[in-house]
């Protein structure tokens, strides 16, 4: 799959003159910090796009994408790539900050603010018109296909809109318990269709 | 929780769904169980294509920002593996998970293989006290991104403070948990060695504490408060 990727994920050896996201980490350990630029060049897009996704506030995000491009320059060390590829791990990072600063905000700003349900819900909609812009995403999009509808939206509220797995039951009318079991359940689907992370 | 509900949560942890508490179990469980860090990867890498369908470059001058910025800090080490040291099994595996999440700073990092524990254990407190029936939860966000929760149980007569980003403390310094009584007594109810992501047992029966509150001691504790809180939750706003 190395070929139809706008960015080199690490999965794969170099190709000529690219040096693996991988190698630029593991230099970026050593306190490279060429090597580092070069890894925020290649991967920034992705880090940010998900990252306003989730926080949607530029100014928010912009911090967050920041605090994760440090936290990737300080930890590199610990990255082990046999715990999948470097951009994994990146996005990892990233999106675990994400939907941290998205929860501390929610939790300060709980009391004055009142449920709206509706408000939430992510349109089908989004993930196919975002899909247009690769070649993986045209992949990603008609595995997305293969999901039931309440695979596909448990795992958008979750990933992109950052709610816990009982939020995600509540908005769904699903079962409290039911809806960890619907991502899972897409994730894998999700995976064995993009044929990945085996 | 049984084994196999722990399992479930594995695309619920790689989607980051999970909250706090079920985060630090599910780590804890992640160091014991080679089949769910597999999934667990292999889910991460299919959440990383949804990622993908997203892509908004940054601003330019953040590259600057963020080159600055890395002058000023250091790498760190890699993770080696301490064989000889062990941690005395008090907290059981809550502490040991907030434990390896707080080695790596921030509390967003994700799981390190640097725990080896043995696989088998009873519930401990805590875990009893977050699966209790009867169980209480307030919580309270803190400057700086940080939070404390506090669950308490009464059938259990027990309280669990679980603390997410907590500032690290100047060396000599620990953190202080207070029982608040109906006087408004604060009754010392154990410490907690520093900042990060932690889960620890109060120490003392919680049945009869109108709230609860933290401050900074120094190493040792205090026998009463000798600093103002930097957290005071209360009971009666529980849910």
């Amino acid at each position: 799959m190395s070929h139809l990727q706008p960015v080199p994920t690490g999965d794969v050896p170099a190709e000529a003159g690219v040096v693996s996201l991988a190698s630029l980490l593991r230099l970026s350990a050593r306190g490279d910090e060429q090597a580092f630029a070069e890894l925020y060049d290649a991967t920034s897009a992705r880090v940010h796009g998900l990252v306003l996704r989730v926080v949607r506030d530029p100014a928010q995000s912009e911090e967050v994408t920041q605090e994760v491009y440090l936290q990737v320059w300080r930890t590199a060390a610990r990255y082990d790539e046999a715990r999948g590829s470097a951009m994994a791990w990146l996005m990892t990072l990233a999106h675990r900050r994400a939907v941290d600063r998205v929860r501390a905000a929610e939790a300060v700003n709980r009391q004055d603010t009142t449920y709206h349900q509706g408000s939430h819900v992510v349109s089908h909609d989004s993930t196919a018109e975002a899909a247009e812009q690769s070649m993986e995403a045209r992949r990603v999009r008609s595995a997305l296909v293969e999901l039931t509808p309440v695979q596909r939206e448990a795992i958008e509220l979750a990933y992109f809109g950052g709610y816990t797995h009982t939020e995600v039951a509540t908005m769904l009318d699903l079962p409290v318990g039911t809806a960890k079991t619907r991502i899972r359940d897409g994730l894998i689907r999700l995976r064995d269709a993009m044929g990945v992370g085996q | 929780m049984t084994a196999h509900e722990i399992h479930a949560l594995s695309g619920a942890y790689a989607v980051d769904a999970l909250d706090d508490v079920e985060r630090a179990r599910f780590e804890a469980h992640l160091a014991e169980c080679a089949e769910c860090r597999a999934e667990v990867t292999s889910l991460q890498a299919a959440t990383m294509l949804l990622a993908g369908l997203s892509e908004t470059a940054p601003p330019p001058e953040l590259r600057s920002r963020v080159l600055a910025d890395i002058k000023t800090v250091r790498p760190l080490p890699p993770t080696v593996a301490r064989i000889t040291e062990r941690r005395p099994r008090r907290w059981t595996s809550l502490l040991a998970a907030a434990a390896v999440i707080g080695a790596v700073g921030g509390g967003t990092a994700i799981w390190q293989d640097t725990h080896h524990g043995t696989s088998t254990r009873a519930p401990s407190a805590i875990d009893r006290v977050l699966e209790a029936a009867d169980v209480q939860k307030v919580s309270q966000p803190l400057p700086h991104g940080a939070v404390a929760t506090v669950f308490r149980s009464r059938s259990q007569s027990a309280a669990v403070l679980v603390t997410h980003n907590m500032p690290a403390l100047p060396a000599g310094h620990v953190y202080e948990l207070w029982f608040r009584d109906q006087h408004g007594t604060m009754v010392p109810a154990g410490l907690m060695a520093g900042g990060g992501n932690r889960t620890v047992l109060f120490e003392g029966n919680a049945n009869n504490a109108r709230g609860v509150g933290v401050t900074v001691e120094p190493a040792g504790g205090s026998k009463q408060p000798t600093t103002i809180p930097v957290a005071l939750l209360n009971f009666e706003q529980s849910t």
